[in-house]
């Protein structure tokens, strides 16, 4: 859902993600290096044993992913986290594909990313890559990235409604949810994302007018 | 971290109302303030000029109007808003501009320092200066992350600017203070600090020592300020530090609203949080007996079209059926703008059951002992969380909405964890007396005259109201009676 205005407890932190990591989402989603340049952590499931950005980060900095943990990603990771990203976000006539504009390297982060929230998704999100890889073979005898569009979206339908998976595919479901989230977070935060929803704000006005006759007539209200 | 508090806060600024002073004398429970709202309502006044409160006067019940000139106009109420108040409206319940502490247009830096520091001309002047640093809202920019046309209130920009050009502030970064010292006539003496930097220990000296550390964290320097003198610690005859500690009563429910979706695209940004809230309104069906609790709740509430977040798009598989691919961004399209969310935030009655002490045996890095926390709601709170519910899901109705899960009447299980709304206030009460409290109406503590504590610790209730504004004016008042005790020659 939409994040809910600031309450009074602070910045209504009990439903958002932590802030260091909503700053570094924006500069990893605007900075997308080569895979070269990245440190990786090699075993993706070794423990997270970084601080993270410890309670005074040079916020004027820009970090490139991996500066301040290792990512996690292989290669065959990142591709099947790719098509994944892009079956869910594909482009079309109002913006590109979730994976052109970073996302898989967000996701990369995400999952590497040493606070409570991401060490949670952190399994999930591995164990799920290596899910739709198993069943892609089991099913088509090919890679995820390699199959059709029908292909892929017999093994998504199967797993995108976690309420109408079957038992043996719940935490297919639940990896798959999450992931989506992730993909959706990632998307809608980058310039191309918050255009495809026709988010006009965050720029310099002289008043705030509130909304337009239009919109309070299309409300019930005028 | 310099500003503390105030560098990460939702800017509510509200008034106690004189209700909020005497809550026992209306209800039977709690403590009575050891002053009155009329005592405090000059400083009110003083806070919302210098830090600039935008809100409206509604002559609402315990809901104080402010006198002409201290509030800013509030901005316009985005379409969220003015659904919500349109159906709220038909149920009774009033909606009016919130108030915050956000500029919607310049201090008057030409009227203002006059009525705050009378006949004083370096104040004036100083205080003058820096209310010409801080400009207007341009409606643009997360105000979480801070203000760089310091728009917003926060201590940093607002307070400790204008200090600094006073001459008369030396601010100590990396100090951690461990004790307040006292000499053997029990005046307190100054501070030791632990240099986060180094690791050493120092002594800051003073004629007087105001702690705001926080509530808690005040309470545990005055725990930890331990010797023969004061065996249970600086300031604790009664034995009452750490007791009584309180926070804000909370539960949350959010909907989609079908009203909303698909609307032509406006910038909705406004000032960054809340245009229009909810005071409580059934004070009198409370007093004649109808409400099977005692205190009230105001209704925090927030929508609409902004900027796309960590949590865009997240979770719609209740609206979606799981839809991914085109049909997903379509539905994100749709759903976009239409999510709104209640936050009740109600009065917590202070209990024996909800303290802090001396952990006896964990330390913390530098080797300061920390607190260990006891918490237990009673039926006050978790009744009035469970009417929240009831009453955030009769308005989504109201709204034509869909609520996110289910409304939870289950008091006990609505209501937030203590010390989620980090409102938390108490530990260190004031009172007349002082086998009663800690404190004195001045935040003074009554055993050592020359040490007040100038948080949330001397709060002995905690209204609905988000304690920031009445700490500032306690603060300020407390701060009036130091230099006018001082010029006696009695600290």
């Amino acid at each position: 859902m939409s994040a809910p205005e600031p309450t009074s407890s602070g910045l209504g932190l009990e439903r958002r993600i932590e802030r260091r990591v909503a700053i570094r989402w924006m500069l990893t989603a605007a900075a997308s290096l080569p895979l070269a340049q990245i440190r990786l952590r090699g075993d993706p499931y070794a423990p997270i044993d970084t601080k993270g950005y410890g309670t005074d980060p040079e916020l004027a900095k820009t970090y490139n992913p991996g500066d301040v943990w290792p990512l996690t990603l292989s290669v065959a990771q990142r591709k099947t986290a790719t098509a994944l990203c892009d079956v869910i976000i594909p482009a079309d006539a109002e913006s590109p594909s979730a994976s052109s504009v970073g996302v898989v390297d967000f996701i990369d982060e995400w999952v590497s990313a040493p606070y409570p929230q991401q060490r949670t998704d952190r399994p999930l999100i591995l164990e799920g890559l290596t899910w739709i890889e198993e069943e892609s073979q089991k099913r088509f005898s090919k890679a995820f990235p390699d199959l059709s569009s029908a292909e892929q979206s017999a093994i998504c339908d199967d797993v995108c409604f976690e309420p109408n998976a079957k038992a043996s595919l719940k935490k297919a479901a639940r990896f798959f949810a999450r992931f989506r989230d992730l993909t959706a977070g990632g998307f809608y935060t980058t310039p191309e994302g918050m255009n495809d929803l026709k988010y006009i704000g965050n720029t310099p006005l002289a008043t705030f007018d509130g909304p337009p006759p239009e919109v309070i007539r299309r409300v019930g209200l005028a | 971290m310099l500003g503390g508090r105030t560098n990460h806060w939702g800017r509510y600024s509200f008034r106690n109302g004189p209700y909020d002073f005497k809550p026992k004398s209306r209800d039977g429970l709690g403590f009575d303030w050891p002053l009155s709202y009329e005592d405090v309502a000059p400083y009110y006044d003083k806070v919302e000029m210098l830090i600039g409160v935008y809100g409206d006067n509604n002559g609402l019940e315990n809901t104080p109007d402010s006198p002409d000139g201290c509030l800013l106009p509030p901005p316009k109420p985005r379409i969220s808003d003015l659904l919500m108040q349109n159906r709220a409206k038909g149920m009774g319940i009033p909606v009016v501009a919130a108030h915050r502490a956000v500029l919607t247009q310049r201090l008057d830096y030409n009227r203002l320092p006059a009525k705050l520091h009378p006949g004083n001309a370096f104040a004036q002047r100083i205080v003058s200066e820096a209310m010409q640093t801080r400009a207007a809202c341009f409606w643009a920019t997360p105000c979480g992350r801070g203000c760089s046309i310091r728009a917003t209130y926060q201590s940093t920009t607002v307070h400790i600017p204008p200090a600094m050009a006073s001459g008369n502030l030396d601010v100590l970064p990396n100090a951690m203070v461990r004790e307040v010292t006292v000499n053997a006539q029990g005046k307190a003496t100054g501070i030791t600090i632990i240099d986060k930097t180094s690791g050493k220990e120092r002594h800051a000296s003073a004629r007087v020592v105001v702690l705001a550390a926080s509530a808690c964290e005040t309470v545990r320097i005055l725990l930890n300020s331990r010797n023969a003198q004061f065996p249970q610690g600086v300031a604790n005859s009664s034995g009452l530090v750490g007791k009584y500690i309180m926070d804000t009563v909370g539960s949350s429910l959010s909907a989609q609203i079908p009203l909303l979706e698909s609307l032509p695209p406006y910038n909705d940004d406004g000032a960054g949080g809340a245009h229009i809230y909810a005071p409580w309104w059934l004070y009198k069906e409370q007093l004649a007996g109808k409400l099977n609790f005692p205190r009230g709740y105001h209704i925090e509430y927030g929508g609409g079209r902004a900027m796309p977040s960590a949590s865009t798009g997240a979770s719609m598989e209740w609206l979606t059926g799981g839809s991914y691919g085109r049909k997903f961004k379509e539905d994100a399209r749709r759903y976009y703008g239409s999510f709104v969310s209640f936050s009740g935030r109600g009065d917590m009655i202070p209990n024996e059951n909800s303290f802090c002490e001396i952990d006896p045996s964990k330390k913390d890095v530098w080797g300061i002992p920390v607190l260990r926390f006891h918490w237990k709601w009673s039926e006050h709170e978790t009744r009035q969380a469970a009417h929240m519910q009831q009453t955030f899901a009769d308005i989504i109705s109201a709204m034509g909405g869909k609520v996110r899960g289910k409304p939870q009447l289950d008091g006990a299980k609505a209501i937030a964890q203590g010390g989620l709304i980090i409102h938390e206030v108490g530990g260190a009460i004031m009172g007349d007396n002082p086998s009663k409290s800690v404190t004195n109406q001045w935040c003074q503590t009554h055993d050592v005259k020359n040490l007040f504590l100038t948080d949330g610790a001397p709060f002995p209730s905690n209204a609905d109201k988000n304690p920031t504004q009445t700490i500032m004016a306690l603060a300020w008042r407390a701060s009036d009676y130091i230099v006018s005790e001082l010029k006696k020659g009695n600290l």
